[in-house]
């Protein structure tokens, strides 16, 4: 392994690889891939450090699943992508996408994960190539309650984040966008809610057991029993074995808010992590606020928040970043990656205290995962 | 036992790259459902593309009988019969 990064590239219309150099200086483009796909999601396997496996679908076509060996050179479709069980149930559920993927465990080679739209969880034990549906998130008697088919986000309802926690492999969380988060300590066989004092205002009661939108969920990578959350009424903290959260975005500036789709934690240090603004008022229109985009970083857990604008617009500028299209990497300092509804990826490599812009004119992005580049 | 039907099934672009280019290929079966499984055979991954896992035709593709339209795999098919399958306008 190298000093390099890659970011894997998910659009409304294909898929690109951009590779930099050691200093993160220069970046290198390889696409597009499957022009004209919707790929959601397109994640490198950190345990070979050379799969990858890209979640596809086309405005006509079905939902499948890549995966290619090559750096992406060349893509194998999965023999059989994730699926519901057929059933005469008049609710019976069709994969509309698969928007998430998520290596398993370390000590589980060739494990897969999968959440989809509808909500779904989906498991391959051979690298991709054929998916089961988990019966204990899918099959489960609450499936309807946790998942009701009309709490739909703006392109359906969504099992948006699986999260595995690195110490054991049988304890996992699931976000949803209907149901909020929930929890499994025996590898998805059996799961409970997970949204003690996370705030649902768009319900009659506002602080349900579930219902809730999580839209991002993630691990401290050096803290797993710290969990962040950016939800659609704020953003979260939770530190276990504790089960309820706290709302650390109430620190954010009144005036910005924290209303978001994604946070990202700091590599090493537990207490940071970034999100990404956007302006959740009157008829939400997600976009940056005020029309000036800016990242906030704490560096207390939350307890305090700080604006880190410098290098993005400080006028109109009105772009979106989706839940899975900001990340960082594991450099020190750690580089920060954002890819724009506008087709812009923007990158800072001082933790944030600075951003360029280096790539435009893409499609709409969807996702943007930060990976060591082998050598 | 009955034969089963020969059936001309014509590809459209956003699938010549499981047929490998053709836009025009022969499946045996007697129903769409059965001819779209004798084309997932031989172009493994096709059918799922144009039919979900409960047998429905994905929302913006269209199944046509020569010129009469089906959105059931159940529906019968003769020998001889042309199914022309097609990938609808979706958005921009």
């Amino acid at each position: 392994m190298t000093d390099a990064i890659q970011l894997l590239v998910g659009t409304r219309k294909g898929a690109w690889i951009y590779r930099s150099d050691a200093g993160r200086s220069n970046w290198r483009v390889q696409g597009p891939v499957f022009l004209g796909s919707i790929v959601n999601h397109l994640v490198l396997d950190p345990r070979d450090g050379r799969t990858l496996l890209m979640a596809a679908s086309t405005g006509h076509l079905g939902p499948t699943i890549f995966r290619s060996t090559d750096d992406g050179a060349t893509w194998t479709e999965a023999a059989k992508p994730p699926a519901f069980a057929r059933s005469d149930d008049p609710r019976a559920r069709a994969v509309d996408h698969s928007f998430w993927l998520e290596p398993g465990h370390a000590d589980e080679p060739g494990v897969w994960w999968a959440g989809t739209s509808p909500p779904g969880l989906f498991r391959s034990a051979d690298g991709g190539a054929t998916w089961d549906s988990v019966a204990g998130f899918n099959d489960h008697p609450s499936y309807w309650d946790w998942c009701p088919p009309e709490a739909g986000t703006p392109d359906g309802s969504l099992l948006n984040q699986i999260v595995i926690d690195p110490r054991d492999a049988a304890h996992m969380y699931v976000a949803t966008s209907s149901g909020g988060v929930f929890e499994t300590l025996d590898r998805g066989a059996t799961w409970a809610p997970l949204n003690e004092n996370v705030r649902a205002d768009f319900l009659p009661d506002p602080y349900p057991e579930f219902g809730q939108d999580a839209h991002y969920i993630a691990l401290s990578p050096t803290n797993p029993d710290r969990l962040w959350q950016q939800n659609h009424c704020g953003v979260y903290r939770l530190d276990r074995p504790g089960t309820r959260w706290s709302r650390v975005g109430e620190a954010m500036p009144p005036e910005v808010g924290d209303i978001g789709f994604t946070v990202v934690p700091h590599a090493r240090c537990a207490e940071t992590a970034w999100v990404w603004p956007m302006d959740g008022t009157d008829v939400w229109p997600r976009t940056s606020p005020g029309g000036r985009p800016a990242a906030y970083r704490t560096r207390d857990g939350g307890a305090s928040w700080e604006r880190q604008d410098r290098g993005f617009p400080t006028e109109q500028g009105w772009f979106t970043v989706k839940r899975q299209a900001f990340c960082a990497d594991d450099r020190d300092p750690v580089g920060l990656y954002l890819g724009a509804t506008n087709g812009e990826i923007w990158m800072s490599g001082d933790e944030g205290e600075s951003w360029r812009r280096i790539a435009a004119h893409l499609p709409e992005i969807y996702s943007v995962v930060a990976a060591p580049l082998r050598a | 036992m009955t034969q089963a039907a020969v059936t001309q099934v014509f590809i459209p672009s956003q699938l010549t790259s499981y047929t490998g280019g053709a836009t025009r290929v022969d499946a045996s079966g007697a129903t769409v459902g059965s001819v779209l499984d004798d084309l997932d055979r031989r172009f493994p991954g096709l059918k799922f593309r144009v039919v979900d896992e409960q047998d429905r035709v994905r929302r913006h593709m269209r199944l046509f009988i020569g010129r009469r339209e089906t959105r059931s795999v159940a529906a019968p098919l003769q020998d001889g019969d042309e199914l022309l399958i097609f990938g609808a306008l979706s958005g921009g």
